[in-house]
């Protein structure tokens, strides 16, 4: 068999070929005899035979019989063997094939090789394509090659370990005593690889991060590797471009991000390199560039001072006015990041934002429309949309959907005008219309419905529009749905905004039927149009008969939806055509499903809704405060806080005991937005606080535990009763529920119960069991007192009283003094 | 991360192809083709990121390219790589080819792939970047052709 012929050779011999087939037909002569040289388990042409292999592989033909080949040049002891046989085994195998397992003896032996660059190789290997496996296996090796002194290998033995440690995360603990030393070499690979792998742990674990922080102290050792960098001038091994080192001090800053994420004391620290930094670097070249930009988003990651983050941002706009492409897209990818957290500053390079819309170059025109759909607000949405209209008739054909739905949404979202934004969706489907998203129509038509006095101005502009084309299938579909539901407004030739337009029955009908006949309507389109045609043969007076006509055709239709539809339509006439009128009224307006994203209905901009507490008016006009000043006046002066109570409502009286009374009553202060029971009190800070102590807990003590009631008031028939109980939770509160009974035999009616205490007090009143006393102790008026005692003093409370009773209206006023030590110490 | 370093000419041949994660043969002479359409369609004075095709991964990756004579040199890099260092990344590449082959062309690329891979092999492994030093990198690759070239018999 003569010798197999020298790489060389084969690929001078494939690049005569002038065809592909040519190719083809020597690449399969050679890979026969490479097949049945390796048959032959022949030794010294091995290496030759995988090599050519290898180049076969590359322009795409199989090689995979070479797989075992490879693992038998790696277990052989020449250099040159292994050499290819590895490169064989990077390129061929992966840890898909059960064959690449046979690798972990030999990677084992060749890691403790004496050879450094044989070790290299394994290590090399065994970082591109080690399985779980073999990573667990090897674990050990790579530890103990990341603590030699021999630089070459430590640095391929730290991206090996980020490699094990991303295939096998529970092993990363392993590594760990490793990394103590790993900053204070002075190989700037070792220092690059190590930073890679601290940077691997910090992302993967939390823990690894925060102990990195405390622990090792790391935010100080980069600071001190960064500033060595900046400050030692020139040095020809590792400059490129008249810097230092580049590439280690962007990942230097990398790894700065990540440890003062969100850590104010790491951030703190590395305040000042990051100045220097970003004050010192060169930008002349784009290898400054490079630095800066990773100090930009370094600061704007982590909890940087204000001045810095102004500094950064200017950065970033100088960025945006480079002449180099490469600066500006970068510039705009990053501050696309920052928009949400540094908003104003970034407006303030809107106008340059929006130039980059011109461009030229495709990827900076999207990353522009990205970023200006970003800075949107009510404020600028004029002028934005203009200019995204603009773009949005001269772009790429791969922008338009997306332009479309950012547009439309911006619109919902601040649209100064019902008008205009009518105006902005017409011209994004005329210019547009065949780009835009099928679930954009449904949203655009319940815009439309809910916009009612633009409906004859929606309708006209609508129909003019498809009056020439009608080809874009989400105009037509929107203008068939309209016209169907407005037509009578279209052809009723009134319109408020506009120049009304006279239009016939037959013209609208013309087009609706042009649209069902079209070739370029598709199946969803021509449903939209022949519903809309039903829907008018109620809103059209003359023309019923030609519309029974066109759906009667549709009846055999080859489209079954159409079909469908055609035939229930054609019963609707004939069978029930009395209720066709009503089947076929004015749609109501549609309520929004929120389903996607930010898109609400333009309410105004979302404002919160208005706290109910603040400042609401007594529910009870007038006639309270004048109660109340005259408590004021009898008590005399100023020490004492009236109170407002509660209107009585029309609540039911809920007879049960007092406890289930309390607990209703509690559950009002849940909502206090509920209309019937506004909190009743005219200082804002009282309800949050009382209401406070009494929230959902089982708060009271057990009645019979506690504090011995009291009679308040008894006189003419009338008895009021007080009972005690302490909240557990708040123990300045008390709550006092009164009970009324009347003795007489009439009902007492009207019946209103106030209170005042003195002015170190707080009292919230609530609203009453009902507002009669029935006679002959019949029942009850039950009503809680809150009473906020923060200052633990004897309660006193004047009460009055005011009811009807035998047919005239009697009002009374006592003090009581009689409360019990327990109620308020 | 890198996931993919490709090398191709003006008519799309590939000359150095190495993914550093998997993907099926076919699926990576597809992906050596798209990107080549993709990055053809470029003019020379747009920047020079696109975002990634559809087969090489999501909307992570992107392809940095840059064009040098007759080749492209296309690194293939998700999220965690800065694009500018990426750029002149590839530049220390080259320009320690062309000190390893002495002003190097496509033809030396042509019939030394096995050393442009053992040149890769020094600056990029495991889809990490490994050594930015020309002179280090140079001195490694001379240090182990001389190991290899003490080995009796030249086989190559």
């Amino acid at each position: 068999m003569p010798a197999p012929i020298r790489l060389r050779e084969l690929i001078r011999t494939i690049r005569t070929a002038r065809t592909q087939a040519e190719e083809r037909e020597m690449i399969q002569k050679e890979c026969a005899a490479i097949r049945s040289s390796f048959r032959e388990e022949d030794n010294t042409y091995r290496c030759r035979n995988v090599a050519k292999l290898l180049y076969m592989h590359m322009l795409g033909y199989p090689a995979h019989f070479g797989q075992l080949e490879c693992l038998k040049l790696i277990a052989s002891q020449k250099f040159t063997d292994k050499r290819i046989g590895y490169l064989g085994a990077m390129l061929l195998l992966d840890e898909r094939q059960d064959v690449h397992l046979l690798m972990t003896n030999c990677i084992k032996n060749d890691l403790n090789h004496s050879t450094q660059f044989v070790q290299g190789l394994a290590l090399c290997t065994l970082g591109c394509m080690g399985s779980s496996e073999m990573c667990r296996d090897l674990a050990g090796e790579v530890e103990k090659l990341l603590k030699t002194s021999n630089s070459y290998l430590r640095k391929k033995a730290a991206l090996c370990a980020v490699h094990v440690i991303r295939k096998v995360p529970e092993l990363m603990e392993m590594f760990l005593p490793a990394t103590k030393n790993l900053l204070n070499e002075k190989n700037h690979g070792v220092l690059h690889t190590s930073v890679v792998l601290l940077t691997e742990m910090c992302e993967r674990s939390p823990d690894m991060l925060a102990h990195f922080r405390k622990n090792e102290k790391l935010v100080p050792q980069l600071v001190r590797i960064l500033k060595n960098l900046i400050m030692s001038g020139y040095s020809p091994e590792h400059d490129v471009s008249g810097i230092s080192d580049p590439f280690l001090q962007v990942r230097i800053l990398r790894l700065l991000r990540i440890l003062g994420r969100n850590d104010d004391d790491s951030s703190e620290a590395m305040n000042d390199i990051l100045a220097q930094v970003a004050t010192n670097t060169e930008t002349s070249k784009n290898v400054g560039n490079a630095i800066l930009y990773e100090t930009v988003l370094t600061i704007m990651d982590i909890k940087s001072e204000s001045g810095l983050r102004v500094l950064a941002i200017n950065i970033l706009g100088r960025f945006l006015l480079n002449n180099d492409k490469n600066i500006r897209y970068v510039a705009l990818t990053s501050l696309l990041k920052t928009v949400q957290t540094d908003h104003n500053a970034v407006q303030r390079h809107r106008s340059t934002i929006v130039d980059c819309l011109k461009d030229l170059d495709v990827s900076i025109k999207r990353r522009a429309m990205e970023l200006s759909f970003a800075l949107v607000n009510g404020n600028n949405i004029r002028g934005m949309m203009k200019e995204l209209l603009y773009f949005l008739d001269s772009c790429e054909p791969e922008f338009k959907a997306d332009c479309a739905s950012g547009i439309f949404l911006a619109a919902e979202k601040y649209a100064p005008s019902k008008r205009w934004h009518i105006d902005t969706i017409m011209r994004v489907l005329t210019t547009a219309g065949s780009y835009v998203r099928d679930d954009a129509v449904p949203n655009l038509i319940q815009l439309i419905t809910n916009s009612v006095e633009m409906h004859a101005y929606t309708v006209q502009r609508l129909y003019k529009a498809i009056l020439g084309d009608y080809s874009q299938q989400p105009l037509v579909q929107v203008a068939a749905w309209c016209i169907g539901e407005y037509g009578d407004l279209l052809v009723s030739g009134q319109c408020e905004e506009e120049e009304p337009i006279q239009v016939t029955e037959d013209e609208v009908l013309d087009i609706l039927e042009s649209v069902l006949i079209s070739n370029m309507s598709t199946s969803v389109t021509r449903g939209y149009a022949l519903t809309a045609i039903m829907k008018l043969s109620t809103r059209f007076t003359c023309t019923v008969n030609r519309i029974k006509k066109v759906v009667s055709i549709y009846g055999s239709s080859i489209d079954v939806e159409l079909q469908q539809r055609a035939v229930e339509y054609n019963a609707l006439f004939k069978k029930y055509d009395h209720m066709r009128s009503a089947l076929l009224e004015r749609m109501p307006v549609m309520e929004k499903v929120t389903t996607n994203g930010p898109t609400e209905i333009v309410q105004t901009n979302g404002e919160t809704e208005p706290a109910p507490l603040e400042t609401k008016p007594p529910p009870s006009g007038p006639q309270p405060t004048s109660q109340a000043n005259d408590l004021l006046d009898l008590l005399g002066g100023n020490d004492i806080t009236p109170v407002i109570p509660t209107a009585p409502t029309s609540k039911p009286a809920s007879a049960g005991g007092e406890l289930l009374d309390l607990l209703g009553d509690i559950n009002l202060t849940g909502a206090p937005a509920t209309a019937p029971t506004p909190a009743p009190v005219p200082q804002i800070s009282q309800p949050p606080f009382l209401l406070d102590g009494l929230s959902s807990q089982p708060l009271f003590n057990d009645i019979a535990a506690g504090i011995p009631s009291i009679t308040a008031y008894s006189k003419n028939g009338l008895k009021i009763e007080f009972t005690f109980e302490r909240s557990n939770t708040n123990p300045s509160v008390t709550v006092i529920t009164i009970q009324a009974s009347n003795s007489t035999e009439l009902d007492m009616t009207d019946f209103v119960f106030q209170a005042a205490v003195p002015k170190t007090f707080q009292l919230q009143l609530l609203s009453p069991s009902s507002s009669i006393v029935p006679a002959f102790n019949t029942g009850t008026i039950t009503q809680v007192i809150k009473v906020l005692n923060p200052q633990k003093q004897q309660l006193r409370m004047r009460i009055k009283l005011t009811y009807n009773h035998k047919g005239s209206a009697m009002q009374d006023l006592a003090e009581v003094n009689n409360f019990p030590p327990q109620s308020w110490q | 991360m890198i996931q993919a370093i490709l090398v191709f000419n003006n008519h799309g041949k590939p000359r150095l192809v190495r993914f550093y994660q998997h993907f099926p043969e076919e699926i990576q002479q597809q992906i050596v083709r798209e990107t080549f359409h993709l990055v053809l369609k470029r003019d020379d004075n747009i920047c020079n990121f696109l975002e990634g095709g559809s087969l090489i991964g999501g909307s992570d990756y992107k392809l940095i390219y840059r064009h040098y004579a007759t080749l492209y040199f296309v690194f293939c890099v998700d999220s965690s790589e800065s694009e500018l260092g990426i750029l002149d990344l590839i530049q220390v590449f080259v320009e320690t080819l062309d000190k390893c082959f002495e002003n190097v062309c496509e033809l030396d690329l042509i019939f030394h792939m096995d050393k442009v891979h053992y040149i890769l092999q020094e600056v990029v492994m495991g889809g990490m970047v490994l050594e930015t030093n020309m002179n280090e990198i140079v001195a490694q690759i001379e240090a182990q052709n001389r190991l290899e070239k003490s080995e009796v018999r030249q086989v190559l």
